[in-house]
């Protein structure tokens, strides 16, 4: 099942100055950070930039097509659309954010000190890695809401549980590359335990490949949290989130589209800048991000 | 050879069983009970005790799970919760067939496409057709499925009512009813799967294209095509097949919001019922369901990854 074994080329001795000036010479790459950096700056702001309250109901307005006024035009309560889309992802930036780290973190954890270990206990670990992989992205979260009920905690640990065992199969190809190299062999001689040798030879080693983990991983988690949003699983209206936003709107997309267009710009920026910065990561370490 | 094969149906297994224990400790062992889901958070201590005896929940969690496990084998998955009298195993075969129908539609259009999208994309890599395939693709795999779904059900069931906009048919509705239904959520689900698939296609294409073997080929003076179907594709290709099983068996998750955008009825949206009614057995089949079949589909792949790879079969025979 080792489907997730990634192509490397070129990584040893590539410092992270290296690393930022091949990144910056990618076009596409630089647009994506640069999209990044806006939306968090714009998430983190929100309540300054907003004109508006973004739960202030108005039935005078309801549907009202973009105006100077309100120059996203309104929902169908008359809530101004762009004080709701300019918070409206905060919360999934954060799971998203939170989540990607901590899967890189964990599973990075897991998947090199098992790929270190060996034998039984790795065998077993990764029985365990393979069951979680197997239960379909969504359906695995599904599961969890179901057992658990849906709150930001919840949904933070299921995207860890979905997404974590997928990095650990990453990092556990990326150590064995260096298990049986010579410097892994000396701290064993020396009489290093497993720990130092993971926490101090092997993991500097990782670090590349788990970077992009962490982008691409970001990104599929703010899709998928925007994904239980829109399931009803999510986020709570009347809190502004894009996944809602649309999930709320898509009834009146005939009549009032802009309420559907400007979440889904953000939500599909969003996205695009994270795909464009893991692509540009990749590229510029010389790892095929593709598989 | 055998004993390969014997020792990845095995481990699939085994997979399947720790994939059990996962279902069924996230739905049962953690607070708020069936009983609690049935009778609501309000419900006296008396009622919840008298209901917990009868459905057998005072009994420890193991018990319990053995004899889930045990009826699973056989197909029995117990009654739906939310719909009394109704049993989960008839609730998943009324569905069953429009999302399997669905699916197979969707990867039998949908791998093709991306196959031919990413051979292009690959061969001319960063002239004009591939920048435009690529630059689609990648918005394709950032724009979620409902997003994609709610522009196709504007432009092709609202402003060009060419197509059924949500399905309003019964799900043991006959097939030619159903089909017209099926067009835009097997569309929603092509798009999204081909942005992926010929992004790997493209790049591995890249990769044999740069390699030893095709620039021998080339300097025997062979012609293009020849050196592009014969040697460079066959390679490229091996690699994807286990990539092609882990977005065929994505179809799996991503039939659940697509069914839902559309209202189609099948195993997906009765995935999102299930949860919202909180029906404990019936979430807990369709999890299981779907491991089963992610499972199925990762060994298919890797046996034929095998039976293609003579190298590969080597390699492992000796491990």
């Amino acid at each position: 099942m080792d489907a997730t074994i990634i192509a490397r080329y070129t990584t040893d001795g590539s410092s992270l100055r290296e690393v930022w000036r091949t990144f910056r010479h990618s076009t596409a790459a630089l647009l994506g950070a640069i999209i990044l950096v806006l939306h968090l700056v714009v998430a983190l702001a929100a309540p300054l930039l907003a004109p508006h309250s973004p739960t202030a109901i108005n039935p005078e307005l309801a549907l009202a097509a973009p105006s100077w006024e309100h120059p996203f035009g309104n929902d169908r309560f008359g809530r101004d659309l762009l004080s709701r889309v300019l918070p409206g992802g905060r919360i999934a930036l954060a799971i998203s954010l939170a989540g990607a780290a901590l899967s890189v973190v964990l599973g990075g954890f897991v998947g090199v000190m098992f790929g270190y270990l060996g034998g039984l206990a790795d065998e077993a670990a990764m029985r365990i890695v393979d069951a979680l992989i197997s239960i379909p992205g969504l359906l695995l979260l599904l599961v969890i809401v179901t057992g658990l009920g849906s709150g930001y905690a919840v949904i933070l640990l299921a995207m860890v549980l979905s997404y974590a065992p997928g990095v650990a199969r990453v990092a556990r190809a990326a150590a064995h590359e260096f298990v049986p190299r010579d410097f892994i062999t000396a701290a064993r001689a020396r009489g290093e335990s497993p720990l130092t040798v993971v926490m101090r030879e092997l993991w500097p080693n990782v670090l590349d490949v788990l970077l992009v983990e962490f982008a691409m991983r970001a990104s599929w988690i703010a899709l998928a949290v925007s994904g239980l949003s829109f399931l009803g699983f999510g986020v709570n209206p009347p809190t502004p989130d894009w996944g809602l936003m649309i999930a709320e709107n898509r009834s009146m997309l005939a009549l009032a589209p802009w309420g559907v267009v400007f979440p889904i710009l953000a939500i599909g920026s969003l996205v695009v800048a994270l795909n464009l910065v893991a692509d540009g990561i990749a590229r510029a370490l010389g790892l095929d991000r593709s598989r | 050879m055998l004993n390969l094969i014997t020792q990845r149906v095995v481990l699939s297994l085994v997979t399947l069983l720790i994939v059990s224990v996962i279902i069924f400790v996230s739905t049962e062992v953690l607070p708020g009970d069936v009983a609690t889901a049935i009778l609501g958070r309000e419900a006296s201590p008396a009622r919840l005790a008298a209901l917990r005896e009868q459905l057998g929940l005072d009994r420890p969690a193991f018990d319990r799970y053995l004899e889930w496990l045990g009826g699973a084998l056989r197909g029995e998955f117990g009654m739906s919760l939310a719909r009394r009298n109704t049993a989960v195993g008839q609730l998943i075969a009324e569905r069953l067939r429009n999302t399997v129908l669905l699916s197979a539609v969707a990867a039998a259009t949908g791998l093709p496409l991306s196959l031919a999208l990413g051979v292009i994309a690959g061969l001319l890599r960063d002239r004009v057709p591939d920048v435009l395939i690529s630059t689609i693709a990648l918005i394709g795999m950032s724009l979620p499925e409902f997003v994609i779904g709610s522009v196709l059900i504007l432009t092709f069931g609202v402003l060009w009512a060419l197509l059924p906009a949500v399905t309003v048919v019964p799900p043991d509705a006959p097939l030619d009813v159903l089909l017209p239904n099926l067009v835009l959520p097997a569309v929603t689900l092509i798009i999204v799967m081909v942005a992926y698939i010929l992004r790997m296609v493209r790049s591995s294409l890249i990769e044999a294209l740069a390699s030893d073997y095709v620039q021998m080929a080339t300097l025997k003076g062979l012609s293009r095509p020849r050196v592009v179907l014969l040697h460079a594709l066959p390679n490229a290709l091996l690699p994807t097949i286990n990539a092609v099983a882990l977005t065929v068996a994505w179809l799996i998750g991503g039939v659940v919001v697509v069914e839902t955008v559309f209202n189609f009825p099948g195993i997906g949206r009765l995935m999102v019922t299930a949860v919202e009614d909180r029906d404990l057995p019936l979430v807990q089949a369709l999890g299981l369901l779907g491991a089963a079949l992610y499972i199925a589909i990762n060994l298919g792949a890797d046996l034929l990854t095998l039976w293609l790879s003579p190298r590969l079969r080597a390699r492992l025979l000796q491990m």
